[in-house]
């Protein structure tokens, strides 16, 4: 009789005598292994989503803002006094060669109609590198022409959700809408892109050409944003780099003076998620520590508990030859049972709860065989820490006292 | 003459309390012979649970020598003392002590389990179990468990599993103890077929009736040996054994 199956069937037995009471105990370490593959799950979910979001904006994405300026030592509000003109544009895309795609960007809300249909969405105005910096395609249609720029043409691109909302059962393209009560030609329809990672929904937008926006719409004549894209992904810094340089020596900034304007990248808003994983992360892992914690001192409890309750059968067991060592086997093996048991309902847990989540938040599923591995080899480790003493215990018992055990 | 199988030289087992001190046994000198039968009797307190103890290797005398099968096992530690108490001596405790939940079967394997002589497969050791319990007659009850089976049933499962390793000697610790006495006479009549077939028993007990199934009795008192005889007029339990001796 092979030794190491008859303990695992002793274990089985005794842990099956109290199915309760061996749930109970496995409790805290199917909250704390739920949590681990949920961490693990979610947290990689939620990577790749804001990944493919941020991938989304673009590639190799740069975006200029006008910052604060600081007058006479009061800082004013972000963008409170607009400094990018249009003659900046012109001049990044004159000068500087390491980007591939320039364009202005401007942006509204406003008040759509078409036939009895309504809409409040955004309105953006960019250049004819717009679609290219946001690698967006169209779906129907075409995009609006350098010369449909210059001219202030009256013509715009629906997102998606746009299109569906104000032609539920009509093909855009050709058509006429009114923005705030201006008529309007539709040229083209994009491509969907989903939402984001704030939960806005990317496709809710119209875009027209620049120069349109800005006169007919909004009556301005600020830039909102510079967007571009580096001509490759190496060149993102040093795009950067030759940007600021740029507009500083423009705004006639200088040394030792704040920027007035704000460049970020691709890269930085990609950290910047990571690091909003990680603080999501680290609250998980340590509540998925505490609770292995806990479910290891309650397993520590109940063979505790076990051992005394058999003294008896130890004793048996020891006057018949097991050794001590046999004896701490046995103890051992059935902690490692129970926290590996309560490993296993608690992957199945994690998984389901993972993808609950991801069904709320429209997450991708990642299901990782890592975190799997890793939440058995946690629940493992807690049961050889926790049932290390107890099992000493009952091998360190002296076999005629525990023979005369009542 | 042939080896002696126990062979016990002014064994003696202090206990300390505290301050004072306890001659649980104080130079007790004794052998047994392969084939005896031998009852150790005494009144309580008399030091015959500490001499099992020591004899059935749970416990080591203060001092002394114990030669059990020409092996001094005075000095061993736990582990070299579980090695010959599954190799060497056949436990038969007066509460049965099967393990609860486990059927008859299993619960004779036991001690096959723990056993180092050889490495047998389960096949060759669930042949053994079984082959033991049909020399105490429980062949057709092998799947029971302790809870389904009577105590004179449950005390004969004992006696199978303290025989499947073929020890040296059987120790039993007043085995009719909690039985009745026709139940107790079925076991005294496997005792003594087992005697027959050539076991060394050593027997404790504090009944005069079952001792007398013995072939010599020792009598304890205040940790030393105060008589040992041969059984004058032994009890015969048996059914064949009847016949056999008279």
């Amino acid at each position: 009789m092979t030794k190491t199956t008859n303990i695992l069937k002793v274990a089985f037995r005794a842990l099956g005598r109290n199915k309760l009471r061996s749930l109970l105990t496995a409790l805290g370490i199917i909250i704390g292994v739920a949590c681990v593959v949920a961490t693990i799950g979610i947290g990689e979910g939620a990577r790749i989503q804001a990944e493919n979001n941020l991938r989304s904006l673009g590639t190799n994405f740069l975006m200029v803002f006008p910052g604060t300026t600081t007058a006479g030592g009061v800082r004013m509000g972000m963008g409170s006094n607009s400094k990018l003109s249009e003659d900046d544009v012109e001049a990044v895309k004159k000068e500087v060669g390491s980007l591939a795609y320039v364009s202005a960007t401007i942006r509204t809300a406003a008040q759509v109609i078409y036939g009895n249909q309504n809409w409040s969405t955004s309105i953006q105005g960019g250049e004819v590198d717009w679609p290219l910096i946001r690698s967006w395609n169209l779906s129907s249609g075409q995009f609006f022409t350098d010369a449909d720029n210059k001219a202030a043409a009256k013509v715009c691109v629906l997102g998606q959700t746009v299109a569906t909302t104000l032609f539920p059962n009509e093909e855009p393209v050709g058509k006429t809408i009114r923005i705030r009560n201006i008529p309007f030609r539709v040229v083209g329809v994009l491509e969907p892109k989903g939402g984001s990672t704030m939960g806005q929904d990317q496709d809710d937008l119209i875009v027209a050409p620049y120069q349109t926006v800005r006169k007919k719409i909004m009556g301005t004549t600020a830039v909102g944003a510079i967007l571009a894209s580096a001509a490759s992904d190496d060149l993102v810094p040093r795009a950067q780099e030759e940007l600021t340089a740029l507009l500083r020596q423009r705004h006639k900034i200088g040394r030792g003076q704040d920027d007035d304007f704000m460049i970020r990248t691709q890269t930085e808003m990609l950290q910047q998620a990571e690091e909003q994983s990680r603080t999501m992360s680290a609250l998980l892992w340590s509540i998925a520590g505490v609770s292995l914690l806990v479910g290891g001192i309650g397993i520590m409890n109940i063979m505790l508990v076990s051992v005394t309750e058999r003294t008896r059968e130890i004793g048996v067991r020891m006057a018949i030859g097991a050794k001590g060592g046999d004896i701490r086997a046995q103890f051992l093996v059935e902690a490692v049972v129970l926290a590996i048991s309560g490993g296993a309902i608690g992957i199945g847990v994690g998984i389901g709860i993972q993808k609950l989540v991801a069904r709320f938040a429209g997450w991708p599923v990642s299901v990782e065989a890592n975190a799997i591995s890793l939440a058995f080899v946690f629940s493992a480790l807690v049961g050889i820490t926790f049932g290390f003493y107890p099992a000493l215990k009952a091998s360190r018992l002296d076999p005629i006292e525990a023979l005369r055990y009542e | 003459m042939s080896r002696p199988v126990i062979q016990i030289e002014n064994l003696t087992r202090i206990y300390t309390m505290g301050e004072t001190e306890v001659r649980a046994l104080d130079g007790v000198t004794i052998s047994v012979e392969p084939g005896e039968f031998v009852a150790i009797m005494g009144p309580s307190g008399s030091g015959k649970s500490t001499f099992m103890n020591i004899v059935g290797c749970l416990d080591r005398p203060t001092a002394g020598r114990y030669v059990l099968e020409g092996v001094d096992v005075s000095g061993l530690d736990r582990d070299a003392r579980a090695e010959i108490r599954n190799d060497k001596i056949g436990f038969v405790f007066q509460n049965f002590n099967l393990l609860p939940r486990t059927n008859a079967l299993e619960n004779v394997e036991l001690p096959l389990l723990y056993s180092k002589k050889s490495k047998m497969t389960d096949d060759e050791a669930g042949a053994r179990a079984r082959a033991s319990l049909k020399r105490c007659g429980l062949e057709d009850r092998w799947d029971h468990t302790s809870a389904q089976l009577s105590g004179g049933q449950q005390q004969r499962v004992a006696i199978a599993r303290s025989l499947v390793n073929d020890p040296a000697i059987l120790l039993a610790d007043e085995p009719t103890g909690n039985l009745d006495s026709k139940t107790s006479v079925e076991v005294m009549a496997i005792f003594q077929e087992l005697n027959e077939e050539g076991k060394t028993i050593v027997l404790i007990t504090h009944e005069q009736d079952i001792s007398e199934h013995a072939k010599r009795i020792v009598m304890f008192r205040d940790g030393r040996i105060l008589s040992d005889v041969p059984v004058a007029r032994r009890r015969y339990a048996g059914r064949p054994a009847e016949g056999k001796a008279s």
